[in-house]
């Protein structure tokens, strides 16, 4: 027996590693024009890793408080051996996760891939895009720079316009009624403890929902395939209703066309393993040659560090992430139908949220007025969140 | 018998008729003067504005008369003190009246100085006054007349960001100073000047201004020695240098105010490296000819100065570069700012006129620069590297990626072709 067969056998007596690895052999992908975005879900899992394996790196030299949190991402900017690369890898994949988890979310929601029975998929995803929204707003104030510390200042304040709740949320996230060291320790809590242990079992259970669902097939793609198959069935029929006393050779030449419809039909989808996942190790590989390129060329910034005394930089906007949110609330006016606009707009995207988590509840049949509707509220959140992002980086 | 509550109600009407009758003040001057046209109209709202009357010294304080009566007669009468138009010459005597009186002053502002009217006599404009010409500034030309300002109120003529202007109402006037022979385009010349960039730009109101040097109230142009002392005030080290340099003795004897000889009076721009040295710019040219000691010391250390400033710059340069390429280089930037200083400190020490202090800052200014522009080495160095990194690593996933693609080609027509053979 060959080194990897002892090895395998070894892990197989213990773990079952074969009826472990049983589903995933069996696992199939489908392959049509539209197959490609099946990719964003995994690119988006390939970043959360990088995420956790640079962090955990980060984490050995990173000091969580307000006197040493700047200093401590200095240092490992300029003093550790490749610290710059790590940390920079770190801020860039974060952005470019954030941007994939969206991209994912819309590319789901355009392929309907959220109708029944995956509602449940929709659901643990969106969380998981809260999540990451969570991470990147707590990894933020981790450098303690001007940038960040004012960014969380004005991103806790919306929190607090909230009604009722507000004001507790606002101090149950700074720590304190203002944005201090306290605020440092507890969002640095939140991104290495509290954050990932919730998006494990998250992403536990998503990853399980698609592995039991498997991959669904747009309705559109679906519909091509049946005529497909029904004009392929049509054409065998037609060969073997020729007449017989053409004889057996006729009867021969439809056989392979029988077995033409069949092959035609393998086609249509791919093994996960290893072909499919071959393909996805590529599209991970050049994430992760654009991530080095990104380091290289385009390292993140350090910034000068936070004077909690020092007024707000004029026009500060938070990241690109939240900037349409941002945006919105500056855009609504101070009182709308006597009722205080930001408040609304809080309350307006709290709203937008729970729709967002019920969307395929929405639309749980085949076709008909549902799917219209979703699909129309996905051209306008995607129209609105581009168009809200470019103006808020346009925008004084 | 009359109700208790109807005796009680009305006298406390009529306390309240007296005390609103109290706080109003009568002035009868106003109630005519503010409808009347110039020279005699006061307007009400810059009366109203006027410190002393907010104190509650109003026209009889200065002019005298009844300021209750209503009848122009008797509130003019000279029985009630009336004194009309006050002469300029007798404008002095009358602020000093009270501005002198460290008593009186006492109550409305103890911080307030009392020296004015002794201050006055002492200044060119207080002696020509006492000779009999009235031409001259006196207290009402710089503080106004019946709209007087606190000089920390910046409506004030005499605000330190206004006090240039006030001056040049009659010094900047040609035609109005041309008995006196004395230029008139010291606020021309002021205006182009470093300290009114401070002041009147970036709102400096420490910045140097007419009063600064010449004084306030004993307003007198420095003397010859005294203009080093001037400067001095603010440019500490300058004065000290200079007091122990050859220039101190060679200008006294020359009779040449020292800082204005190559500096100006007025018209003080921004110094530049060009006035030192041999150049055409130079201000020791003036003096010194061409092959003589003093100036191949001038020329020295414009050379040592300027060979730290192109230090520094190339330092500079490299910082932004690295910076630009996304480097780290706070650190070095921070200590760059040490070279800078080092700079200022020998651009101050050649008030010496001696090489040895001049090369002792730019040394220490050297040694910075050389240290910083070996950070910056380090860190394009450091750019370089994670380039060919970068390059490499490119070059490896660029092989990993056509492996991996030839590997999938490999299995799928291997199936392909496991495919066909089966149904064969």
């Amino acid at each position: 027996m060959s080194p990897v067969a002892a090895v395998r056998a070894w892990v197989d007596e213990r773990f079952g590693w074969d009826d472990l690895m049983r589903p995933l052999r069996h696992k199939t992908v489908p392959i049509h024009r539209l197959s490609y975005w099946y990719f964003l879900g995994g690119m988006t899992l390939f970043l959360f890793g990088i995420q956790v394996v640079t962090g955990m790196l980060l984490l050995l030299y990173y000091r969580p408080s307000a006197n040493e949190a700047f200093e401590s991402v200095q240092y490992i900017m300029t003093g550790v051996p490749f610290g710059w690369l790590i940390r920079s890898i770190h801020s860039w994949s974060a952005n470019l996760m954030v941007f994939m988890a969206f991209a994912h979310m819309f590319s789901v929601l355009f392929l309907r891939s959220y109708r029944t029975p995956r509602e449940l998929t929709w659901v643990s995803g969106l969380l998981l895009l809260f999540l990451t929204l969570g991470f990147g707003f707590s990894g933020y104030l981790l450098p303690w720079n001007t940038l960040s510390f004012f960014a969380t200042k004005v991103g806790t304040e919306i929190t607090g316009i909230v009604p009722v709740v507000g004001p507790h949320i606002m101090r149950f996230l700074r720590g304190g009624d203002e944005v201090t060291g306290a605020t440092l320790t507890r969002f640095f809590g939140f991104h290495v403890a509290l954050l990932p242990g919730i998006t494990t079992l998250l992403l536990g259970l998503h990853l399980a929902l698609v592995q039991r669902f498997g991959i669904s097939v747009p309705p559109s793609v679906e519909e091509a395939w049946s005529r497909q198959e029904a004009t392929a069935h049509a054409e065998v029929r037609r060969s073997v209703d020729v007449s017989p006393e053409l004889g057996s050779t006729h009867g021969t030449a439809a056989a392979p066309a029988v077995q033409r419809s069949k092959s035609e039909a393998v086609l249509h989808e791919r093994p996960f393993l290893p072909n499919f996942l071959l393909r996805e190790l590529m599209a991970w590989y050049l994430a992760l040659g654009a991530l080095g390129a990104l380091a290289a060329l385009a390292p993140w910034p350090l910034g000068v560090k936070a004077d909690p005394f020092a007024p707000a930089p004029a026009g500060i906007k938070p990241e690109w992430y939240f900037l349409f949110m941002f945006q919105t609330l500056k855009l609504i006016p101070a009182k709308v139908l006597h009722m205080d606009g930001e408040v609304l707009g809080v309350l307006a995207f709290g709203v937008a949220g729970v729709v967002w988590l019920l969307l395929p509840f929405l639309d749980s049949k085949r076709r008909g007025r549902g799917a219209r509707l979703v699909l129309g509220l996905g051209i306008f959140a995607l129209a609105y969140i581009a168009g809200m992002t470019a103006y808020g980086f346009i925008a004084r | 018998m009359r109700s208790p509550a109807l005796v009680v109600i009305c006298v406390a009407f009529g306390l309240l008729v007296c005390a609103h009758s109290g706080a109003q003040t009568k002035n009868s001057c106003l109630d005519c003067h503010s409808s009347m046209d110039a020279p005699l109209g006061v307007a009400q709202e810059q009366f109203a504005a006027d410190i002393h009357a907010q104190k509650g010294l109003a026209c009889t304080g200065c002019h005298g008369g009844d300021a209750n009566a209503d009848d122009p007669e008797r509130a003019m009468s000279t029985s009630a003190g009336f004194r009309g138009h006050i002469d300029r010459k007798q404008v002095p005597a009358l602020c000093g009246k009270c501005h002198s009186d460290a008593a009186y002053i006492r109550q409305y502002n103890p911080s307030l100085r009392t020296d004015q009217l002794a201050q006055y006599g002492t200044s060119r404009h207080g002696k020509l006054l006492a000779a009999g010409d009235t031409k001259v500034a006196v207290c009402t030309d710089c503080h106004g007349l019946h709209g007087i300002l606190p000089h920390t109120d910046s409506r004030s003529p005499v605000h330190p960001l206004n006090v240039a202007k006030t001056c040049s109402r009659c010094h900047g006037d040609a035609t109005y100073m041309q008995a006196y022979k004395i230029p008139t385009d010291q606020f021309a010349g002021y205006q182009q000047s470093v300290h009114y960039q401070a002041m009147a730009v970036r709102g400096d109101l420490s910045a140097p201004t007419c009063t600064t040097c010449h004084g306030n109230h004993g307003a007198v142009p420095p003397g010859v020695a005294s203009v080093e002392n001037v400067c001095a005030t603010c440019h500490v080290f300058q004065g000290q240098l200079f007091d122990k340099s050859p220039h101190k003795a060679a200008f006294a004897s020359a009779g040449l105010p020292g800082c204005m000889s190559c500096h100006s009076n007025h018209k003080i721009v921004r110094p530049s490296d060009d006035m030192l040295g041999a150049g055409q710019a130079s201000v020791c040219t003036d003096c010194h000819a061409s092959g003589t000691v003093p100036l191949e010391v001038a020329t020295e250390m414009r050379g040592r100065i300027t060979a730290l400033d192109d230090a520094i710059k190339a330092s500079d340069e490299l910082l932004s570069r690295a910076e630009r390429s996304g480097m780290e280089v706070s650190e070095a930037k921070l200590q760059q700012t040490q070279a800078a200083d080092a700079l200022t400190k020998a651009r101050v020490s050649i008030h010496a006129f001696r090489v040895d202090p001049v090369k002792q800052e730019v040394q220490a200014g050297l040694k910075t620069a050389a240290t910083t522009y070996k950070a910056g080495k380090v860190a394009m160095a450091e750019r370089d590297f994670r380039r060919k990194g970068l390059g490499v690593s490119v070059v490896l996933i660029a092989f990993v990626l056509t492996g991996l693609w030839m590997y999938i080609r490999e299995i799928e027509s291997n199936g392909r072709r496991n495919g066909e053979s089966n149904r064969e």
